[in-house]
């Protein structure tokens, strides 16, 4: 490592201050009646239904259509499904087999003043069903609507999974945005001879999403590598957005809306500020309590442990630019209460490790650095298992398209559907950022400040490392 | 690298011997998993609505109705547990109260008519308007807790897995194994205490498990890599020395982290308790305990398994030689 100056401390807090900062106001540009959103603050929050209360929507299969119990399961997961891949992590759906309903609640956006429940319900309940048709043709049905009729080459059963991604669909055209396709088995063989058949014809083959149709390429070759393609009028958003619908499954049942409510949280209204009021005390008496057991080592834990506590309010808003929001629920608050306890644990391990160091009558620089190194091992190898519990858990309740999900759904938890379980991919969304920081500011941070403050005169009296003596 | 750095292996403070009750610690850990899992098992287990499924009941009503008092009601009509949340109608902005029940059975027409009268009565100025009941099944069914079990068990896999490479010098396999053994130790400990209050089985229990799950590995972690650490300081101490001497070195460490946590559990109790949300305390209760649990099964009960496991496979190693 490079030599670690006095300026050392003074650019590590400053980073801190900055990023905290940042995190909780967000930074906004306005300017006359556009405004962007660059980094998002803590108002941009979605605060789980348990907390903050929500949305409480009723749907029924529409056309007085009788569902089976088991359509209405798969119904209940493909809504679960399309509320995770929303970066909704906290839903209760429930169906009730006696009236056919199914109810949806779930927590209010982000920046509510936008929001309209009644649209974003409607979506919930469109059927998204993916057809691709030989031909365009279409009837009219005894609604009236129009829908498609040409013979099903491929319908959502026969799809492994679709991803949005921008391409160049030749040479010649300009890159557009596009969503792929990858066929299973059955649905490559079925694409192989209908291409086959369609080849150089003037039939194209249309591609339906229920009754709209999103395009009809003709088809030049046959097709069997088991990938297709769908082009139209996408934009990245659009692109992303049928891809989570293809991947979160269609619905048995056309649904329509029977009500929309709002409900006040499960946990009990203003829940929120209890815990909030909890947090702080709590964390301020933890500041207290590290300052007077360790001193200096202890008064940079507690700049360390800011930052901590400021990188999972960041994760959750989705202030990395890699990493999308969630939302804060009960669990999610478990989360970060683990991750934040084990980065106090980092900084109690080498609070502890510095003490034995100076006492046992080492320099300064050595015990310090050799504290450190020891120190490490410990929180590397507690942290990285939480890592695994973490991965697992999102592998687990993610969403299908999310990446531990794609692992670990078609390996180990192959017998089981893919169910998206908000709650606890939560959970294991904020202990997963919380190890990444604890590593960051408990180790990085924490040892470039202390090794950085022990080079003033002023900070080289050893009892301000738990030594005996001066 | 310091020169210094093999000084000072032998601790100046007493070693406490962590080894000598090992079968009064083994006796006592598998004596309560055994009798808190039996007495949870025959007590049953009591499923929140979201895991059981249940009846909801929609109430409209005019004016001011306060949520607390409709739970006073409730709770002089019915035994079953229940929680109440208000909301509105996105549409016609009427404002309504939903009552939420769990029961094995629905809940029947006379109930329904007895709590709708007593509701009305309470609230003759609200204009309270009948109820919309819905039976729903559970939002959240057996699969997810298969599934649930699959991931624990896949990530104690891993986990022991991950122990045995990176503290092989020790003999990591059956360390790794003797971790997960005090974590399910913790996790029968918060459970059993989720019912001893009775509690609901609900999503904060879940989250419970799960973060309990986290801290008791870890803070078995911080123990074996003392002991590791040990082992190269020391290569002719015995196991249950490096074991003694790692608990006795960690034990201020521990002892404080665990200050930490279960404070804040309290902080959040206290709190909840204070302000009437007591559906918080199905969290921090049960999460006190279980850290509790957690910092005793790092310095006792993983460490001593391990050492009993120790001595009788070198036992048997033993015996094996003597035969040959």
């Amino acid at each position: 490592m490079k030599k670690i100056g006095k300026s050392t401390f003074f650019i590590v807090v400053a980073l801190i201050f900055l990023f905290s900062f940042t995190t909780i106001v967000g930074i906004d540009y306005a300017f006359g009646d556009t405004s962007k959103t660059y980094i998002k603050g803590v108002d941009d929050i979605r605060l789980g239904i348990d907390i903050k209360g929500g949305v409480d929507a009723t749907f029924e299969p529409a056309d007085d259509y009788d569902a089976s119990e088991d359509q209405l399961k798969a119904a209940t997961e493909v809504i679960k499904t399309r509320l995770a891949s929303l970066g909704i992590n906290d839903s209760e759906v429930y169906s009730d087999k006696d009236s056919n309903r199914i109810i949806v609640r779930f927590p209010w956006q982000a920046g509510e003043e936008n929001f309209d429940p009644k649209a974003a319900v409607k979506e919930l309940g469109e059927m998204a069903k993916l057809t691709f048709r030989k031909g365009t043709d279409t009837t009219t049905n005894e609604d009236g609507e129009e829908v498609p009729s040409g013979e099903i080459v491929l319908e959502g059963s026969d799809i492994e999974s679709a991803a949005a991604d921008y391409r160049q669909m030749s040479e010649t055209s300009s890159p557009e945005h596009l969503v792929t396709l990858k066929l299973n088995s059955t649905g490559t063989s079925k694409f192989a001879t209908a291409t086959a058949e369609l080849a150089g014809s003037s039939t194209p083959i249309s591609i339906w999403m229920d009754n709209y149709m999103i395009s009809a390429p003709s088809v030049n070759d046959t097709i069997t590598g088991g990938e297709a393609v769908i082009t139209g009028d996408f934009d990245a958003d659009s692109a992303q957005k049928l891809a989570d619908q293809i991947n979160g499954g269609a619905l048995p049942f056309k649904m329509n809306t029977v009500s929309t409510n709002t409900i006040s949280p499960t946990m009990g209204e203003g829940s929120l500020e209890a815990i909030l009021l909890a947090a702080a005390i709590a964390f301020a008496c933890i500041a207290v309590y590290m300052l007077v057991l360790y001193k200096l080592p202890g008064f940079v834990a507690v700049i360390a442990l800011c930052g901590q506590v400021a990188g999972s309010i960041a994760a959750v808003t989705g202030w990395f630019g890699f990493m999308p929001g969630s939302t804060l629920t009960i669990p999610g608050i478990a989360g970060i209460i683990l991750a934040v306890g084990m980065g106090v644990d980092a900084n109690i391990i080498t609070g502890e490790r510095i003490k034995e160091e100076v006492r046992s009558g080492k320099s300064l620089d050595s015990a310090i650095r050799i504290a450190y190194k020891k120190a490490f091992s410990a929180i590397l190898d507690g942290n990285i298992t939480n890592v695994f519990i973490a991965a697992v858990l999102m592998g687990a309740f993610g969403v299908p398209s999310s990446f531990f999900s794609k692992i670990l759904n078609n390996t180990i938890f192959r017998m089981f559907g893919a169910t998206a379980e908000g709650f606890v991919y939560s959970f294991g969304f904020t202990l997963l950022a919380g190890v990444v920081l604890n590593f960051v500011m408990g180790v990085f941070a924490s040892r470039l400040m202390v090794t950085s403050l022990s080079k003033f005169k002023c900070f080289k009296n050893r009892k301000l490392y738990g030594g005996n003596e001066k | 690298m310091s020169k210094k750095n093999t000084q000072n292996t032998t601790p100046a403070v007493k070693v406490y011997n962590f080894c000598a009750k090992k079968k009064m610690i083994l006796t006592i850990a598998i004596a309560a998993i055994v009798a808190l899992l039996a007495g949870i098992i025959i007590r049953g287990v009591n499923f929140a609505i979201e895991f059981k499924g249940g009846t909801l009941l929609t109430y409209s009503y005019t004016g001011d109705v306060s949520i607390k008092d409709v739970e006073d009601v409730v709770k002089g009509q019915v035994n079953d547990k229940f929680t109440v949340r208000s909301g509105e109608d996105v549409n016609t902005g009427d404002k309504q109260f939903i009552v939420s029940f769990t029961s094995n059975d629905g809940f029947n027409v006379d109930k329904q008519a007895a709590l709708t009268n007593a509701l009305k009565t309470k609230f003759a100025s609200n204009d309270i308007k009948d109820a919309e009941s819905t039976d729903v099944a559970a939002s959240t069914g057996r699969e997810f807790f298969i599934k649930c079990l699959v991931a624990m068990l896949f990530a104690a896999i891993l986990i022991i897995i991950y122990i045995a490479v990176r503290f092989r010098k020790i003999g990591g396999w059956s360390a790794g194994l003797c971790s997960i053994f005090a974590l399910v130790h913790d996790i029968v400990i918060a459970l059993a205490t989720t019912f001893l209050f009775g509690f609901e089985f609900n999503s904060n229990t879940v989250a419970v498990i799960l973060t309990i799950l986290g801290y008791s590995i870890n803070n078995t972690i911080v123990i074996y890599d003392r002991i590791r650490e040990n082992r190269t300081l020391m290569p002719k101490a015995s196991q249950n020395e490096l074991i003694n001497i790692g608990c006795t070195q960690s034990l201020t460490r521990s002892i404080r982290t665990s200050i930490t946590t279960v404070f804040t559990m309290l902080v959040i109790t206290v709190v909840a308790l204070v302000q009437g949300y007591t559906s918080l305390l199905t969290f921090s209760v049960p999460l006190m305990a279980g850290l509790i649990s957690g910092t005793y099964s790092s310095l006792f009960v993983a460490p001593v398994t391990w050492s009993w496991w120790c001595a009788k496979s070198a036992k048997k190693k033993a015996d094996a030689k003597k035969k040959k």
